[in-house]
């Protein structure tokens, strides 16, 4: 599912072509030189770790665990693609990691670790630990961490025109005058693709057509040359054309600039086409995590299993229903006990799949699924194997 | 926005003639006519005229003639400077009502001010921090600004104010002050004595701006522009008040432009529980008296007045954000 | 003021349906983009909304509106709390002779100002309700008879004690009032909430006050309801140069100061006239006041329905205009329109109470919180009988009453609250 001939260059993604600027060329980026096609080997530090994020919401219904315990990376160069059904915790995943979460929700537990430069050497900050509106952090929103999302038509102010606002973006984390931010917004419009800058700039978001406006919002969110965009849903509200020409724009700027990508998305094919390594999500938790082909091509969660198989091909038989995912998302306030995706999994063993949580684990090369299928996450949990399914050492060569 | 404007200025003056028509009818509405109830006056205070006085009364006010000769005649004149003369006085309208419709309309600028002063904050602070021990204590005293009329609520404050504080709230002048002629001195007397009435008539069209004003907040609050500002490393105070703050006084404004009227109306029932040197006890009593030139006049004016209020309001409005009548 | 969020991007396909056209919502509604996760999601309920176990779905689908607009509305305490105090309010409307135990007319100049009688519950350990008696005196330097509280002697009280007659629901011939003295005579009374400046009974006065006051005004708002509707309906509706007209005259009256027209009006009722005449016309002068607000909301309320598809589909198919209004739209607002009703009650209720509080409005033998309150306009005579102010009580709490209620029925309605 993998484009033929995608723009990747060898040496991790910092394409330049003569005569065009980078992004940020003067201040210049601070990210891996290391990072390489393939998942890199532990050994090369991620950009951004999320380890056993919890976020909730105490409701007056009750308690809502919209993040319950997540855990993923994110490395330079590369797109990490969130995929997941509506309320499984994505959209709140990224917010977490902004800080930004709406009352009544709060981050109760977890780490959310950033590499980035101060004093000029390379720390990791764990951005829990910092004030959700303290100063380090919205240093941090803009300047190393930019976002977009699914709704470019309100996702700028009605009243102010968007080089007011782009500018603002530029002005919150670099010290410019505004003639100079001026200058500099006009040039992050046009290297998003909207013709006429200048005359466009001094417009308001309702004059701009759905695709423009997205754009518009790509060049504010990267105004601070962030070195991790994350995108939530940035194609959902678009039609199928001007969804292609985004997506082909933000794997420009990221081949560009370097930058990491977190797409956050329900759309398998925006998946297929974009990322390098994909997490599944389900209720707040990630049950399946990998590569994109592996993910694709052989998927190990059942959950990920029936994503796939629901999704209409042009091979499927005709005249025939497609498969769907028996039952539906369990109410918030109604979380299943043990694995969350029992009440609908297919393969669920009764007696272990209701009573213990899956832990996430290595079963592949390059792959973790938390499903009690794999002995290896059955080790991982400390639960006793089902009948039929023996351990990881029984009889079987590892 | 020239295009506004004149709209603006042609409603206000259609509005303004609007009003001549109500209050001609209110002077024409009880039975018999000027003359009459001239002649019931004069003989209450024992005297009396004969009936050829009445009839030449009569044709020198115009009586005979039908309505919408009387109304024009009383349009000239008005625009003469010439408001009539007030029966039960047997003085000029003009030389009654003096400096009280003045006062009246200090007295409801000072509450509409405060309202808007006092709303616009409180509104934010409950939109944004909802459910927090604050926002229950507004949303409590708006609930009783509400619930309470503000005639009550004025017996209630002179109430209190005579049997615990023996002294007496109500007035807008000391003993001193009342006749004296204008001065610096006089003037800042009366903003001594400004703050209770004007209080008194604000909490009612407080309590109702603040729910406007929390209400539409807390709608725009859950819009994707906010989470964008706050994405961009603006802090949360910083992008409220720059982004939904902004977009919420919209509608805030423009209902902003009624308060006037409620407030001036509210305020004539005030003034009589406080005793206020305003328009409204001399209303009341020239009501009573169905002495209708007196209170024909004294409906004219303060209904022209509240036009003239309102769209100075509006303009300054307009002049301090163009963009809140551009976005209309 | 327009509602962005549903804005339609002119650039966006059929293909795939924008979830701007859903209404406001969350970032993270589910739309059917041509690769997406289909069958995932059960059919169930949209975007934004609970997701709900197979069972509570089911219970939810099938609710009628009326259901769920009472399922919110328990939800909301305050309103649950002003919802009874109306309810309560009204029964004193209904029984309010039953209530009252003096004849509310019965002066007396001599009782005048007596304070509050407290109902004293045990006497020498035994339960027995009574007062303690008033003795009168004739105060020697003014002549005028002064009573006084002593303690010595009790007027014992019964329950559904005989008093004056009346005529319960106005045909019952009846006797019997909740309270009362037995073996009334002169001397023995009972006020449990004092006597006002001509010496009747406060408690009751009270009680037949709360009746006429709380009828005038739903019977106002009834009259400004139809105003308003039919007004709103046609300039919403119909549009044209009738809403160019109505939208003119709202507008003019809202930017007036109204209560002086209002006096004017009131102040013209000629004296002659009998009090049913007074009440009535009281009642339209009231009515006139709030129905511009209930105009604009239904006007709204239609504007705002008339352009949606299933008016044009109903219109096509050849659907009468009154089965259209009545049958389609009416019934999407019509909540809308009982919370606003609900709003008006108490300016309505506010505005008799002013204009009769001026003398203005209904006048004495008429009683009315109004009426009452008009003793209470000199600030020495409260001050040294504060229990003449007691009549503004009911008045804050139906007022409290009434938009609780109002806000919880407003909030029930408000499918995107």
């Amino acid at each position: 599912m993998r484009r033929v001939g995608d723009v990747r260059t060898e040496d991790g993604g910092r394409k330049t072509e003569e005569g065009r600027r980078e992004i940020g060329s003067d201040s210049g980026i601070g990210f891996d030189d290391q990072t390489s096609l393939l998942r890199p080997p532990s050994s090369v530090p991620s950009l951004l770790s999320v380890r056993d994020l919890k976020t909730y919401f105490n409701q007056d219904d009750g308690l809502v665990k919209a993040v319950d315990g997540a855990s993923f990376d994110v490395f330079a160069g590369k797109t990490l693609g969130i995929v997941g059904e509506s309320g499984c915790g994505k959209s709140v995943t990224a917010r977490s990691i902004m800080r930004i979460v709406d009352r009544p929700g709060r981050i109760v537990g977890g780490q959310i670790l950033l590499r980035r430069e101060q004093g000029g050497q390379m720390t990791e900050v764990d951005l829990i630990r910092l004030k959700a509106d303290g100063a380090e952090m919205r240093a941090i929103n803009g300047g190393e961490i930019g976002l977009i999302f699914q709704e470019p038509m309100t996702s700028f102010s009605p009243v102010h025109t968007i080089g007011n606002q782009i500018v603002e973006a530029i002005r919150l984390h670099r010290s410019i005058d505004k003639a100079a931010a001026r200058a500099r917004a006009i040039e992050l419009l046009k290297l998003v693709g909207i013709p006429r800058p200048e005359g466009r700039i001094d417009e308001y978001a309702y004059q701009l057509s759905g695709g423009l406006r997205q754009r518009a919002m790509i060049a504010m969110a990267l105004a601070a040359s962030p070195r991790l965009l994350i995108a939530d849903e940035p194609t959902t509200a678009l039609d199928v054309t001007t969804q292609a020409q985004i997506l082909d724009l933000l794997r420009d700027l990221q081949a560009r600039t370097g930058m990491a990508i977190m797409l956050i998305t329900h759309d398998l094919g925006v998946i297929a086409e974009m990322a390098d390594d994909v997490v599944v999500m389900y209720l707040g938790r990630v049950v399946e995590e990998g590569e994109v082909d592996d993910i694709f091509h052989a998927p190990k969660h059942p959950y990920t299993r029936a994503l796939l198989r629901s999704i209409p091909t042009v091979q499927s038989t005709p005249r025939r229903k497609l498969p769907t995912i028996s039952g539906s998302i369990p109410h918030p306030y109604n979380r299943p006990t043990g694995c969350p995706f029992h009440t609908r999994c297919p393969d669920f063993m009764p007696g272990l799949c209701n009573v213990y949580e899956p832990a996430l684990a290595t079963v592949g090369p390059r792959q973790e699924a938390a499903c009690f299928l794999y002995p290896e996450v059955r080790v991982a949990s400390g639960v006793p194997d089902p009948p039929g399914h023996p351990g990881p050492h029984d009889g079987e060569a590892r | 926005m020239l295009s506004y404007l004149v709209r603006r200025l042609l409603l206000a003056l259609f509005t303004c003639w609007a009003i001549s028509v109500l209050a001609f009818v209110i002077i024409q509405l009880p039975p018999g006519d000027f003359v009459d109830a001239y002649i019931s006056n004069l003989s209450a205070s024992g005297s009396g005229i004969s009936a050829d006085q009445a009839q030449q009364l009569r044709a020198e006010y115009a009586l005979d003639e039908p309505i919408y000769v009387q109304y024009w005649r009383w349009m000239r004149l008005m625009s003469q400077g010439d408001l009539g003369m007030a029966m039960e006085w047997q003085r000029p309208v003009t030389e009654v009502i003096g400096d009280r419709l003045w006062l009246t309309m200090v007295v409801s600028l000072a509450a509409v001010l405060l309202t808007w002063i006092v709303a616009l904050p409180v509104g934010i602070y409950s939109a944004v921090r909802p459910y927090s021990p604050l926002d229950y204590l507004f949303t409590l005293l708006g609930f009783l600004g509400l619930a309470i009329p503000s005639f009550l609520l004025g017996l209630l404050v002179l109430y209190f104010g005579f049997v615990h504080f023996n002294a007496n709230i109500g007035g807008l002048f000391s003993p001193a002050y009342i006749d004296a002629p204008w001065s610096w001195a006089k003037v800042g007397d009366l903003l001594k004595h400004l703050p209770v009435p004007a209080v008194i008539l604000a909490i009612a069209s407080m309590a109702q701006a603040i729910r406007i004003m929390r209400a539409n907040l807390l709608d725009e609050l859950r819009k994707p522009y906010v989470v964008t500002a706050r994405a961009k490393g603006l802090s949360e105070w910083r992008a409220i008040w720059k982004y939904p703050v902004r977009v919420a006084l919209n509608p805030f404004a423009s209902t902003i432009g009624y308060t006037l009227p409620y407030v001036v109306s509210g305020s004539i029932i005030v003034s009589l529980v406080l005793g206020l040197p305003t328009v409204g006890p001399l209303l009341l009593r020239s009501l009573i008296a169905q002495d209708m030139f007196l209170a024909g006049a004294i409906v004219l004016l303060l209904g022209v007045m509240t036009v003239v209020g309102t769209l100075l309001s509006d303009l300054l409005l307009m002049w301090i954000d163009p963009r809140i009548r551009a976005e209309d | 003021m327009a509602d962005r969020t549903s804005f339609q991007d002119p650039h966006a396909a059929t293909l795939t349906p924008s979830p701007a056209s859903l209404g406001p919502e969350e970032t993270s509604g589910p739309t059917a983009p041509a690769v997406s996760v289909p069958g995932a999601l059960a059919p169930g309920p949209g975007p934004g909304e609970p997701l709900l176990t197979s069972e509570a779905e089911e219970r939810v689908a099938v609710a009628t509106q009326a259901q769920l607009m009472w399922r919110r509305f328990r939800k909301h305490r305050l309103a649950m709390v002003g919802a009874v105090i109306v309810i309560l309010f009204y029964l004193v409307v209904l029984f309010a002779d039953f209530l009252a135990y003096a004849n509310p007319e019965a002066s007396d100049a001599q009782r005048g100002l007596i304070a509050p009688q407290g109902i004293q519950f045990f006497h020498e350990g035994k339960f027995l309700p009574h007062v303690f008696a008033l003795v009168g005196k004739r105060d020697p330097a003014t002549f005028k008879r002064v009573y006084t509280v002593d303690p010595t002697k009790i007027v014992p009280l019964t329950f559904f004690a005989p008093g004056f007659d009346y005529r319960l629901f106005g045909f019952i011939p009846a006797n019997r009032h909740w309270i009362g003295v037995e073996d009334a005579n002169a001397e023995e009374t009972l006020f449990l909430l004092g006597t006002d400046l001509e010496g009747r009974d406060m408690w009751s006065r009270v009680m037949y006050a709360t009746r006429t006051s709380l009828t005038i005004g739903l019977i106002a708002v009834v009259v400004s309801l139809v105003l308003g509707v039919v007004l709103g309906g046609i300039s919403g509706f119909y549009g044209g140069v009738a809403d160019t007209i109505i939208q003119r005259i709202i507008e003019i009256l809202r930017s007036i100061p109204t209560i002086p027209l209002w006096m004017g009006l009131a102040a013209a009722m000629p004296k002659t006239w009998s009090i049913m005449q007074v009440y009535f016309t009281i009642t339209i002068i009231i009515s006139l006041i709030g129905w511009t607000e209930l105009a604009r909301v239904v006007r709204g309320r239609f504007l705002s329905l008339r352009e949606e598809d299933f008016v044009t589909a109903a219109d096509l198919v050849g659907a009468s205009q009154s089965r259209i209004i009545f049958v389609h739209m009416v019934p999407l607002f019509l909540s809308h329109i009982i919370a606003a009703t609900t709003l008006a009650l108490p300016a309505m209720i506010i505005s008799e109470t002013a204009l009769s509080f001026l003398g203005l409005g209904l006048r004495p033998p008429a009683i009315s919180w109004g009426v009452l309150l008009q003793q209470a306009q000199n600030v020495q005579t409260v001050a040294l009988s504060p229990w003449l102010l007691l009549p503004a009580a009911p008045v804050i709490l139906v007022i409290l009453a009434f938009n609780f209620l109002g806000d919880g029925l407003r909030d029930a309605a408000d499918p995107y609250a």
